[in-house]
């Protein structure tokens, strides 16, 4: 799990986040699922990663809990130089009010609030207040500045989700995952935001680690980790659509032991 | 249909647990009062069918002054010892016992002062022997005229032994009489209900409770072996003539116990407006419970329309979770009603001495608590099941939620009503008659109801005014926001908060602008510096004997002593107070009566004066004559003399003391003392005390004194009220919380995302805090100013009886709206717990 990429323009030194056999069981007995089987991963500072694999592949999983939304069964994990493992309720809601910003699939944006207010929210709960010039950094990058007083209700799919990134990127966090940021989105609306994603990791050094199952999507990461039941099985470094399909065909094709979530 | 319906149900128990228990507790009220007053009722019929088990046939006269109960108190006839020998010489009698009794005997126990029954009767009756039911306990019956025997109720309380001297106040003054005997009855009980009992041997029962020797207020009669009850009370009535009452025992059990449950339907309907008041608030939770089901299950009921469901069938799935609601709690609600009813029973049983006669489940309250409790859900349920079937099918397929509907209809109508509200409480204040008390009850329900309906279009301005107060952190920002997205839920929720607080606002200034009043008025007028009296039911006020006037006048200091006597009397037909006093000039002085027409001299024997607002309703003038009749006395014609500017204080007739001797006691119960100049007050009223001190019951006390006592008892009606009405409020705070912990399931998602952004679990508890501390606040503050402008209706209307004033209670308004605030807080423990407790990954996994 070493892989360097060497057009990668700001890798800092160190991992933006790690995990070190990493062990998630849900349910005990009969009943026991386990959806991750001693994962080792290290996401650099300043790269783009993708996360890709089937459904039930255990992807989403680890990215919750290097996110600390979840708790690991077995392992270590940090984020930065927090270790996340022991860590209670309050800390980890400091950690992800700190040090992580996140995307999701939908639901991103609170409907009482302006896309400011939004994007201001996770600064506003830290008690902090933004960086003038960053702020406006970020406006102009996701192209927001004439919609900052609208709601999300008055605004599209991709609008909301370019908001969503703003409200990310806002404070810097040690690294920002994204899970399915293009799922609900056209494919327009969904390049854009890749692209965004895209420019703050080249131009800001940003770390961002994406769960996808678009290969197109993935296309746009640094590097692809590939998941299935629980562990990781492949990677690629500096990807093109086509040879992540075809590493996804491969894997499709390989028999597979065990079973997942 | 119905499987889904019926699971729907089972998927959300919180919801059924909450709405349903408003509806409960309103159903147990009122099931509740009718199985207390229905065992209640039953143990009367046995107590009374038990004393009358040895008479066949009960005599009596008919009343000398027959009032019902809400104009005062009805005073017996008397028999007379030749009524006894003519019932006695009818054929088919056995015996005849004559019986001595009546209200009004007061004993002073142990500790030298009066013993209190606090409100029921104070019995002075002839021994009679053990008969009736009655069970000597100790000692033997009075023997002699200076013996008593005391039921054991009352030996208990004045801790009074047998051998013990003993005074007791009657219509005469204080005699002293020795303790021979303690009784009580069959089965155990120290009385027959809570009533104290003295027994005196018979010429001194009629002389000191009738005032009249040889007269009894009841004839006992037995018959002979084989005569047949009902015949013998037929030939006794044709013996006697007109102005008897004559009962078979079966007959007059029963219609003394009617008398008891007569006092007692006045109990059952507080409960009943008790019911009420939790069943209007009820509503109004149900109402929402059904508004917030239904747009949760818009898409639900929009895909089941998609599928083929007509309007009717959506309709009737919400009605039929209606009914299995209304159905639980109404069943429920019975058994807590019968529980309660039973708990209540048991508590007046043993605070009355009444054999309990076991708890039934009267058919009324089987009935009444599922007409209620089905009734009520139904209604509260229909107007959203309508709104339920205007779901379109597209709505499945949409996905954005319906977006607000405007307040216009909701604003209008509301203004509507409120206006209808108004007016009728208005034109039910300014009117008389039997309507006047439907007129204000419709007229403040629908007053309720049109602020119910204006308050979604003020709750937006209100909630965002309110929320400013918490906009300084991020979490009461999100709160205020939060309780600003459903203005009608909103608005709902705080509408069921904002009748109780207006009910006891309303009530609150009510009484405070009487007290204001009267306190206002009484500072001015009382030109009195002392003033003797005594507390007591109108009727039978303490009194004192009038013995004492000339050595009060004679002491150093006083000026002057104006005494007052009261009775009932019946004055041109009409029941009426009838007040005498020894010296009218002083009296007008010490109230600054002020004359309207003729003079206000004391009236000779003969002459009156009266009120001139009560002349004007009867058609009277000076110089006219009317007719007065006291308890004792005969019919006599009076001239008006004069009349006066009614006051608070003064308002009927003033007679001089020529009316005296009709009245039951013959001593007065008021006197108004004024010193000298430069008199030492202090040693005025030592002086005075000292001259009262065989009638303990009288206080000398100075005006500040007196009022403070006499209105202390309205301080104690305000306490009363608010706690019951403390009830409407604890369910409005169960809707409080209904509508949180629905918001809450409904946000799961957003507080997925706040908590995965950094919120901690104690800013989210803070957040639905927020949120409920401002729909209360909103609640309070409807409540607050629904109920001064009710009260200040109130207060205007009754502008002529006396309340001038219009005082509104601020420092009890602020205790409510605190006191909104904390229930807001309360309210929030459950939901915001359960917000904190959010599983973050579950709230913002995708599908």
């Amino acid at each position: 799990m070493t892989s360097q990429v060497s057009d990668a323009p700001a890798a800092g030194a160190g991992a933006a986040a790690r995990a070190a056999d990493l062990w998630k069981v849900y349910g005990s007995g009969e009943a026991q699922v386990i959806a991750l089987r001693g994962v080792n991963v290290e996401l650099e500072r300043g790269r783009f990663t993708a996360i890709m694999g089937p459904s039930g592949s255990g992807k989403s999983t680890l990215m919750h809990c290097l996110a600390g939304l979840d708790t690991a069964t077995r392992g270590q994990i940090s984020v930065g130089d927090t270790a996340l493992t022991g860590l209670d309720d309050g800390g980890l809601t400091r950690l992800r009010r700190e040090k992580v910003g996140f995307i999701f699939q939908q639901f991103n944006l609170l409907p009482t609030l302006t896309a400011e207010e939004n994007i201001l929210l996770p600064l506003a709960i830290a008690g902090r207040k933004p960086d003038p010039e960053w702020y406006r950094t970020v406006i102009t990058t996701v192209g927001l500045a004439d919609r900052l007083t609208h709601r999300p209700s008055q605004l599209s799919g991709g609008q909301q989700q370019r908001v969503a990134c703003a409200r990310a990127l806002v404070s810097r966090p040690e690294v920002i995952f994204a899970d399915e940021p293009t799922g609900n989105l056209d494919s327009r609306s969904g390049a854009e935001i890749l692209n965004f994603l895209r420019r703050s990791v080249t131009e800001h050094g940003q770390t961002i680690v994406m769960v996808t199952h678009d290969a197109n999507a993935a296309s746009h990461a640094d590097r692809v980790i590939f998941l299935a039941d629980g562990q990781i099985v492949d990677e690629l470094t500096a990807p093109t659509a086509d040879a992540v399909l075809d590493r996804i065909k491969r894997l499709d094709a390989a028999p597979v032991a065990g079973a997942a979530e | 249909m119905l499987r889904a319906t019926v699971k729907s149900l089972l998927a959300r128990k919180l919801r059924l647990v909450l709405s349903g228990l408003a509806v409960l507790l309103g159903v147990m009220f009122v099931s509740g009062s009718f199985v207390l007053t229905d065992a209640l009722g039953r143990s009367f019929d046995n107590m009374f069918s038990s004393a009358m088990a040895e008479t066949d046939v009960l005599v009596a006269a008919d009343p000398a002054i027959d009032v019902s109960e809400l104009e005062g108190e009805a005073v017996p006839g008397l028999l007379r010892s030749a009524d006894r020998d003519t019932v006695a010489a009818v054929p088919g009698v056995a015996g005849v016992v004559g019986e001595v009794q009546a209200d009004g005997a007061r004993v002073i126990g142990a500790d030298g002062k009066v013993v209190t029954s606090f409100g029921p009767p104070r019995f002075g009756a002839n021994w009679t022997g053990e008969t009736g039911g009655l069970e000597l306990r100790e000692g033997r019956g009075p023997s002699a005229d200076d013996e008593i025997a005391i039921n054991v109720t009352l030996a208990e309380l004045s801790k009074l032994k047998v051998g013990d001297r003993v005074g007791v106040l009657t219509t005469k003054p204080k005699q002293m009489f020795t303790l021979v005997g303690v009784f009580g009855y069959e089965g155990g009980l120290p009385g027959r209900g809570p009533v104290h009992e003295v027994r005196f041997t018979e010429p001194v029962a009629q002389e000191l409770m009738l005032g009249t020797p040889g007269a009894y207020t009841s004839l006992s009669v037995t018959a002979a072996p084989g005569t047949d009850p009902a015949a013998l009370r037929d030939a006794i009535r044709g013996a006697l003539g007109d102005g008897y009452q004559v009962q078979t025992g079966a007959e007059a059990a029963a219609a003394i116990a009617d008398g008891f449950k007569e006092a007692l339907s006045f109990f059952n309907n507080i409960l009943l407006g008790f019911a009420g008041v939790a069943l209007f608030v009820g509503t109004f939770l149900i109402l929402n419970t059904f508004s917030i089901i239904v747009a949760q299950r818009t898409k639900e009921l929009a895909l089941s329309r998609a599928l083929g469901a007509s309007r009717r069938q959506v309709i009737g799935s919400v009605m039929v979770e209606a009914l299995v609601i209304g159905l639980v709690a109404a069943v429920l609600g019975l058994a807590a009603g019968v529980g309660v009813g039973a708990l209540l029973a048991e508590v007046a049983a043993s605070f009355s001495s009444l054999v309990l006669a076991g708890i039934g489940l009267p058919l009324a309250a089987v009935i009444s608590a599922f007409v209620v409790g089905i009734g009520v859900t139904m209604i509260a349920a229909l107007l959203p099941a309508v709104r339920a079937s205007r779901v379109p099918p597209v709505a499945a397929l949409q996905e954005v939620a319906t977006p607000d509907r405007p307040l216009t209809k909701l604003t209008v109508s509301g203004t509507v009503l409120g206006a209808l509200g108004t007016g009728a409480i208005a034109y039910g204040l300014a009117t008389d008659g039997d309507a006047v008390l439907w007129l204000l009850l419709g007229g403040v329900l629908a007053a309720f109801v049109g602020v119910a309906l204006l308050s979604p279009a003020l709750a937006r301005p209100a909630v965002s005014v309110l929320g400013r107060l918490f906009s300084w952190s991020v979490p009461g920002k999100l709160g205020r926001l939060n309780s600003g997205r459903n203005p009608r839920r909103t608005a709902i929720t705080a509408a069921a908060l904002m009748v109780g607080v207006a009910l006891i606002t309303g009530v609150n200034t009510i009484i405070t602008s009487a007290d204001r009043s009267l306190r206002g008025d009484a500072t001015d007028a009382f030109q009195a510096d002392l003033i003797i009296s005594g507390q007591g039911s109108p009727g039978m006020l303490p009194t004192f004997d009038e013995a004492l006037l000339p050595k009060m006048r004679e002491l150093a200091g006083v000026r002057s002593v104006a005494a007052e006597y009261n009775e009932q009397a019946v004055i041109d037909g009409e029941p009426r107070m009838a007040t005498a006093v020894t010296d009218l000039p002083t009296v007008v002085q010490d109230f600054s009566l002020v004359a309207a027409a003729g003079v206000l001299s004391q009236p000779a024997p003969g002459e009156v004066v009266v009120g001139e607002s009560y002349a004007a309703d009867s058609g009277l003038a000076v110089g006219d004559t009317v007719t007065a009749r006291l308890p004792r006395g005969e019919p006599t014609t009076f001239r008006i003399i004069g009349m006066y500017q009614a006051t608070p204080f003064y308002g009927g007739f003033i007679f001089g003391p020529d009316i005296v001797p009709g009245m039951r006691t013959p001593a007065p119960s008021f006197a108004y003392v004024r010193l000298a100049d430069g008199a030492d007050a202090a040693a005025a009223r030592k002086g005075l005390e000292a001259l009262l001190v065989d009638s303990p019951e009288m206080l000398v006390e100075d005006t500040g004194q007196f009022l403070d006592r006499e209105l202390g008892e309205s301080a104690q009606l305000l306490l009363m009220i608010q706690v019951l009405l403390g009830l409407a409020i604890l369910i409005a705070v169960l809707g409080v919380i209904n509508t949180l912990a629905l918001s809450v399931l409904e946000r799961t998602r957003e507080l997925g995302l706040l908590r995965a952004i950094g919120l901690s679990r104690a800013a989210t508890m803070r957040m639905v805090t927020v949120e409920a501390v401002v729909i209360t606040v909103f609640g309070a503050l409807l409540g607050v100013a629904v109920g001064i402008g009710l009260g200040a209706a109130v207060v205007q209307g009754l502008a002529d009886e006396g309340l001038k004033e219009l005082a509104i209670p601020w420092s009890q308004v602020g205790v409510y709206l605190v006191l909104g605030a904390l229930v807001g807080v309360l309210a929030a423990v459950l939901p915001a717990t359960r917000a904190a407790r959010i599983n973050v990954l579950s709230a913002i996994a995708h599908d």
